[in-house]
């Protein structure tokens, strides 16, 4: 019991796989297509022929040409050159919330029954997948205590681009649009509040931390004014502190007469706990691929959820799931809806998943979920802060949720090796690179890690072991780090003004062929 | 006490483990912990209103399967429903690969420790640009609509940066109506999104009309899309975007990426931004969550610097021959620099990004020269088998068509959903019901074919409608 | 090759440790040593200089001799060129030794500093490191201007200047990363100083001098989800754009000194004072360089008055100083609700849990101040801030 591997003598594969583009030769086949048949071409003539003269192509895309082993070796090495969380401690990706995604979830959304549904099928066929659907809506009314959900978002950030969306809707209905033009987030909330507010045309008002690390409450009470739309604010921020203020910061801005929306990414320690309704939110969201288990995909899909107030119901993205006592059906009769955000309904595979992912662990498992994650951060901080040149800046003392934000920043001062150069480092032991902070670095050479419900002792002892030996080696070696790293899939340091300097950058083969010459 | 949960899921849910870390942190309970941070009128002292957990695994399986099996799929009844979402051959090493774990399961590692996922996805990018002409290509946005939102919304800030102030958008009235609803909010506080009539006659855009709101000298865009939501080629393409260049305007064209094997792209046809959907490229239909966005152009710096979403950038290493990839320029984004970002962005679709280059390498340009041709035959003959049928007339323009065909049932003296239902006694889905989104067609349907589609199917709903219509 | 000018004030920071609070003036200088005070700045600039030997085969160091830099050279292994050092001394010695050429009076004087600085320019030089503190920052400005590239190792008592690394060896690594070509951006970072006599009697007075050339770190490349990637340029831009787009009309803008308020008036196309306090109204400056009489005067004749200014030096003084002339009289005529302040996102990150500063000199005024103040950061962009 309790044993985990120090020093783990780690290499990642590196296949020094070419570029697809210079692979295989003229005329090999990946795979074949399906022609029309023997009557179908006699009747239809010359495909060339169907299509008008000049939407010809003239010459055909430079596509490789490779056989299907040689397509399939090459992405297999490059998926070798790939740390998932399926096979690393992945605690390192803070705020991401790297779960385990369980495997017969991926069953599930393999089935052919939801694989092969298009979207416009009469709702007559499509019966199963609202009834999933719709039971996540009610799931996460539960959790946010909310009384309308739409689970059209694609994602996190769509997901508070609705809410954005709505706030404008209400204030229209109001006729208060053209006064109400200022939104108040704070420098700790995800990038996509300022973001979502400004791509709408909202000016944003930030707010800082004060010295306890939480937004600062007379900052607050200062910026509000007969132009506050909104509040939207993220709890726990990064820092994983509780904000134990939010009610006042709720009430001073709905006194104010301005809504307030609760950014709940950070939901996996929140899970049973508390409930952003009962906080007086009017709007929340969830990122269902995040605390739901979803896989990441490299970046997506994901799928995120606008849960609203009664009084903003009506405003929420269409279509909405409902049932009306015998069936499910797409509620596309709200016309005040902000509307659709994204194609036909959000992104089901991940609302299965979600649906599984409560389904297996229910109420008791759901906050076993919220304790567990904020136990396993509290168990990994104390781990970490025996560091030495690592500290927790903020709120000393006081227990964390989630995740944390700590700061290399002694480190850096006694030896130089910077929270990049450490990021670099870690892959060495065999874990995948971490995430420091959102923008901007409030804090000096942050490092947040996130040590979910799915890591165990054993892997919290191993992960911060490994930092304990990269600190030493940052004392007695700093050169060490800064070469770092050197036993991950790409083995050479790149230019980085190639992606730095627009006369060198490119997106493409043929761009960067062009640029060579 | 605190009730001990054990699951699997969840390795220190053992209670001797649990009291380890309690231990560690010197608490009786994680409850301490908490009820030290939240304040007490904030914790929730109810039990989540959620059903109890099924135990195990293989039951949850059963559970879920049995709800699943209530649909009724496409693999069971023939479908002739597009929109948007395209039904093809999903290639097997499509889904082996995307369902690999470390790919499956990858987040936003960097260039080193994901250096197979960076250059797969630069590898998408380049092979994207190959069937487009396109020299850069974004990063996967969330779906098509994304994409043409964007694309908006970059023509807008391209003027501006040239000190134009150009904010109107021109678009066709036959353009997909939940793409243009979606830009028509996306893009509200700084473009305003105009519809160009058709011709009557011929679907295809009122080339008068366009120059005539284009002289107005307040166009920053003219987008088409080719072929049309209503599934004929807009044969005018260089036409619209020899006018827009003319008037200063930006082209920007939606095409369709399974017609590029054999249909020109329009960045070759004077389009200036090229943007659309990938879920045709290696995607199951997913009940729609298989889409997945690009937006594309030339090599110039006006139009690069305004991307909204990540470029996954080439770079030369200090070992000959080897590259690395990095997420560069994000100064651009709003994960790069809050509000100053051009718009918003977040997760999108970066394994369909990495499915869509597994797809491309397989097809090759021969593999997308069939799949083009494919299609093109069969939808041939489904709209002369459908205008055998009284009271149907099928393809009313009298264009050339790709994918999909505009089918009118005004004569037939049935509705659209009267069809539609009918034909599912028939086990087919008949096209798209166009009564609610174009109710200026009366009762029209969209219907749409594939490679996949036999002849046998299209046979089948010929025979089908003509019993219904009867 | 790239050519780098190295100079060392040798008495930098010497009085620091003494208790003297700066080194500026020889006797100063005197009475430190005789207190036993010790040079250290030579000892900081090693821990930077030490560093270009990763870069040695693609530069040329041009530096003065002894203390000034040849000494630090020479401990650091690294060849360099004499170009001149002692206030007498003109021609340029070739010299991989160096020789011990102490100048006037066995310790350096703010002459020297400046001279070598001319030198550094006639010699092609591109970029200078210096060591020493805000009293050598207002030497190297007096003689370099912002044509030339420069960057301060910090070894004085007085580091206020925005042109100093956060250490010596974050100063070195700069360097080296600028040799490397992987510096692209610059920018113009204060030259502040307080007066040393007020400081010496308790009283802290610190002014705006002028601006310095220095290479921007802000990198473009990183991590996903992180990213600092905007340079300041870009962030005063865009809250220039936005001020420009909302300025009003009728209205009489007193415009405070500084290069973020240089770079709106630049936007407005309006000429500017760079250290001064101009007078707008409708789209003309109406008075330059103007006093605090002067403003008092003009402000009679508007009913509708702004306040423009932004923040300057790290320890961030909206009023008191380099815009003294905008005095607690014309604060309170004007009114607090008519002041726009402004300042990059990036400057205001150094006031996160810190607090901005007015200092008016008129204690009720300065009470009048206090509170939280909407800066302005970009594009309808604003962080609300304390100020005391």
């Amino acid at each position: 019991m309790g044993y985990y591997k120090k020093n783990r003598d780690f290499h990642e594969a590196r296949w020094d796989e070419p570029f697809i583009m210079e692979m295989g030769n003229p005329g090999e086949r990946g795979v074949l297509v399906p022609q029309a048949s023997e009557k179908v071409r006699e009747r239809s003539g010359e495909a060339s022929k169907l299509i008008p003269a000049g939407l010809l192509r003239k010459k055909a895309p430079a596509l490789p040409e490779l056989s299907q082993m040689q397509v399939l070796r090459h992405y297999m090495r490059l998926s070798q050159e790939t740390i998932g969380t399926d096979i690393n401690i992945d605690i390192g990706l803070g705020t991401c919330t790297m779960k385990y995604s369980p495997k017969i979830h991926e069953q599930l959304v393999r089935a052919e029954k939801f694989q092969e549904l298009h979207p416009c099928q009469d709702e007559s066929t499509v019966q199963g997948i609202l009834e999933v659907m719709y039971k996540d809506a009610q799931y996460l009314k539960a959790i946010s205590g909310m009384d309308q959900v739409s689970l059209q978002p694609a994602g996190g950030s769509q997901a508070i681009f609705a809410n954005v969306q709505t706030i404008r809707a209400y204030f229209e209905e109001k006729g208060e649009a053209d006064k109400r033009d200022e939104i108040i987030t704070t420098i700790l909330s995800h990038p996509a509040n300022p973001g979502t507010a400004a791509t709408l045309g909202y000016k944003v008002i930030t707010l800082y931390p004060d010295e306890n690390g939480l937004p600062d409450l007379a900052a607050l009470k200062a910026a509000v004014s007969e132009r506050t739309a909104a509040l939207m604010i993220t709890n726990p921020e990064d820092t994983g502190i509780y904000n134990d203020r939010i009610r006042q910061f709720v009430d001073i801005v709905h006194e104010a007469g301005g809504l307030c929306v609760y950014d709940q990414a950070n939901l996996n320690g929140v899970f049973g706990l508390t409930r952003a309704r009962d906080a007086g939110f009017d709007m929340c969201h969830y990122n269902l691929h995040k605390s739901f288990s979803s896989p990441h995909g490299c970046q997506g899909p994901g799928a995120g959820a606008q849960c609203v107030s009664r009084e903003l119901a009506q405003y929420v993205a269409a279509p909405t799931v409902e049932f009306d006592g015998t069936k499910y059906y797409l509620d596309y009769q709200r016309p005040d809806s902000i509307g659709k955000l994204r194609a036909f309904y959000g992104v089901p595979s991940v609302l299965i998943r979600a649906y599984a992912y409560i389904r297996s662990l229910g109420p008791d498992g759901m906050k076993s979920i919220a304790e567990l994650s904020i136990l396993n951060n509290n168990y990994l901080i104390k781990k970490l802060l025996k560091i030495k040149g690592l500290s927790m800046p903020f709120a000393e003392g006081r227990f964390r949720m989630e995740q944390a934000r700590l700061s290399w920043q002694e480190l850096t001062e006694e030896t130089g090796v910077t929270t990049d150069d450490i990021c670099r480092r870690i892959v060495d032991y065999g874990f995948q690179d971490y995430f420091t902070s959102h923008h901007p670095r409030v804090l000096p050479e942050p490092f947040t890690p996130e040590p979910v419900e799915t890591y165990s002792k054993d892997d919290m002892d191993e992960y911060a072991a490994a930092f304990a030996a990269i600190a030493e080696e940052a004392y007695t070696q700093p050169e060490l780090v800064k070469g770092a790293p050197y036993k991950a899939a790409l083995g050479a340091r790149i230019e980085e003004e190639c992606l730095t300097d627009w006369s060198k950058f490119a997106t493409t083969w043929r761009a960067y062929q062009a640029l060579g010459k | 006490m605190e009730r001990s949960f054990v699951h699997p899921y969840m390795p220190n849910s053992v209670p001797e483990v649990k009291q380890q870390l309690l231990d560690e942190l010197g608490v009786k309970s994680v409850r301490e912990i908490y009820e030290s941070i939240i304040p007490k009128d904030l914790l929730y002292k109810g039990r989540l209103d959620l059903p109890e957990p099924i135990h195990s695994e293989y039951e949850l399986k059963k559970h879920v399967t049995d709800i699943l099996n209530k649909n009724i799929s496409t693999e069971e009844y023939a479908s002739f429903l597009g929109a948007g979402c395209y039904k093809h051959q999903v290639p097997a090493i499509c889904d082996e690969i995307n369902t690999r774990g470390e790919f499956l399961t990858a987040y936003c590692g960097d260039t080193y420790s994901d250096h197979g996922k960076m250059q797969a996805i630069f590898e998408y990018a380049s092979m994207m640009g190959e069937l487009l002409d396109a020299d850069v290509v974004s990063y996967t946005t969330y779906d098509a609509g994304q994409s043409v939102c964007s694309s908006f919304r970059m023509a807008v800030r391209i003027q501006s940066a040239a000190g134009k102030e150009k904010s109107v958008i021109l678009v066709p009235d036959t353009m997909n109506p939940d793409i243009f609803s979606q830009a028509d909010a996306y893009c509200r506080n700084v473009a305003e999104i105009e519809k160009v009539p058709h011709v009557p006659e011929t679907g295809l855009l009122d080339m008068k009309e366009l120059k005539e709101r284009l002289e107005k000298g307040n166009v920053a865009a003219v987008f088409y899309e080719n072929p049309s939501y209503l599934g004929f080629f807009e044969e005018q393409a260089e036409e619209i975007a020899r006018l827009a260049h003319q008037y200063d305007a930006v082209c920007i064209a939606q095409p369709q990426v399974s017609s590029l094997g054999i249909a020109e792209s329009p960045m070759n046809l004077g389009a200036d931004i090229v943007c659309g959907d990938i879920q045709p490229l290696g995607m199951h239909l997913q009940y729609g969550g298989g889409q997945a966005g690009f937006i594309a152009s030339r090599q110039k710096l006006e139009y690069m610097e305004q991307f909204p979403t990540y470029m996954y950038g080439i770079a030369r290493t200090d070992k000959e021959g080897a590259y690395g990839y990095g997420r560069a320029m994000n100064y651009r984004c709003s994960h790069g620099s809050r509000e100053k970002a051009n718009e918003y962005f977040g997760t999108e679709t970066g394994l369909w990004g990495i499915t869509a280059g597994v797809y491309l390498a397989s097809m090759g340009p021969q593999g997308m020269y069939e799949l083009g041709e494919t299609i093109l035959l069969n939808l041939n003959y489904l709209t002369l088998r459908l205008n055998e049928l009284k009271g149907v007339k099928a393809n009313p323009f009298g264009r050339s068509n790709f994918q999909e065909v505009l089918v009118d049932f005004n004569d037939s003296g049935k509705t659209a959903g009267e069809i539609n239902r009918a034909l599912l006694e028939h086990r087919i889905f008949g096209g798209k019901d166009l009564s609610r989104e174009f109710p200026g067609l009366g009762q029209c349907a969209l219907y749409c074919v594939s490679e996949l589609t036999t002849q046998g199917e299209m046979d089948a709903l010929v025979d089908a409608l003509g019993q219904i219509l009867r | 090759m790239i050519r780098i000018g190295l100079v060392v004030n040798p008495v930098a920071g010497i009085g620091g440790k003494v208790g003297l609070k700066g080194s500026d003036g020889e006797d100063t200088v005197q009475k430190a040593l005789e207190l036993g005070a010790v040079m250290e700045s030579g000892q900081k600039a090693l821990i930077a200089v030490r560093l270009l030997n990763e870069v040695k085969e693609q530069i040329t160091v041009y530096t003065c001799p002894g203390r000034m830099g040849a000494e630090v050279c020479e401990a650091a292994g690294l060849c360099y060129k004499l170009a001149g050092g002692d206030t007498a001394g003109g021609q340029e010695l070739s010299s991989a030794g160096g020789q011990e050429r102490p100048s006037a009076g066995g310790h350096t004087t703010s002459q020297d500093t400046r001279c070598a600085v001319e030198r550094f320019l006639a010699a092609g030089v591109e970029f200078i490191l210096f060591a020493g503190g805000d009293g050598t920052a207002r030497d190297i400005m007096d003689a370099a201007g912002t044509e030339v590239l420069v960057l301060g190792i910090p070894a004085g008592c007085k580091i206020h200047s925005g042109v100093f690394a956060l250490d010596p060896r974050r100063a070195g690594e700069l360097a080296v990363r600028y040799v490397r070509g992987k510096v692209r951006g610059t920018k113009e970072a204060e030259v502040m100083d307080i007066d040393e006599e007020e400081f010496r009697r308790g009283r802290v007075q610190s002014r705006l001098y002028g601006y310095l050339r220095i290479p921007d770190e802000a990198r473009m490349v990183q991590n996903l989800k992180s990213g600092s990637a905007y340079s300041e340029q870009d962030s005063i831009d865009r809250l220039s754009d936005y001020i420009v787009d909302n300025w009003e009309p009728e209205t009489l803008y007193i415009v405070g000194g500084g290069s973020t308020t240089a770079s709106i008036m630049r936007k407005k196309g309006l000429p500017n004072t760079l250290l001064g306090i101009d007078l707008v109204y409708e789209d003309r400056v109406i008075a330059s360089d103007c006093t605090e009489r002067e403003i008092l005067k003009i402000m009679e004749k508007y009913a509708r008055i702004k306040i423009l200014v932004t923040v300057i030096g790290g320890q961030g003084y909206l009023f008191g100083r380099g815009n003294q002339q905008i005095s607690a009289e014309v604060i309170r005529r004007a009114g607090r609700e008519n002041i726009i302040a402004a300042a990059s996102a990036d400057k205001m990150l150094n006031f996160v849990g810190r607090p901005l500063y007015a200092d008016t000199g008129d204690e009720e005024v300065n009470q009048y101040l206090a509170g939280y103040m909407r800066v302005i950061v970009g594009y309808g962009d604003f962080v609300m801030v304390r100020v005391n």
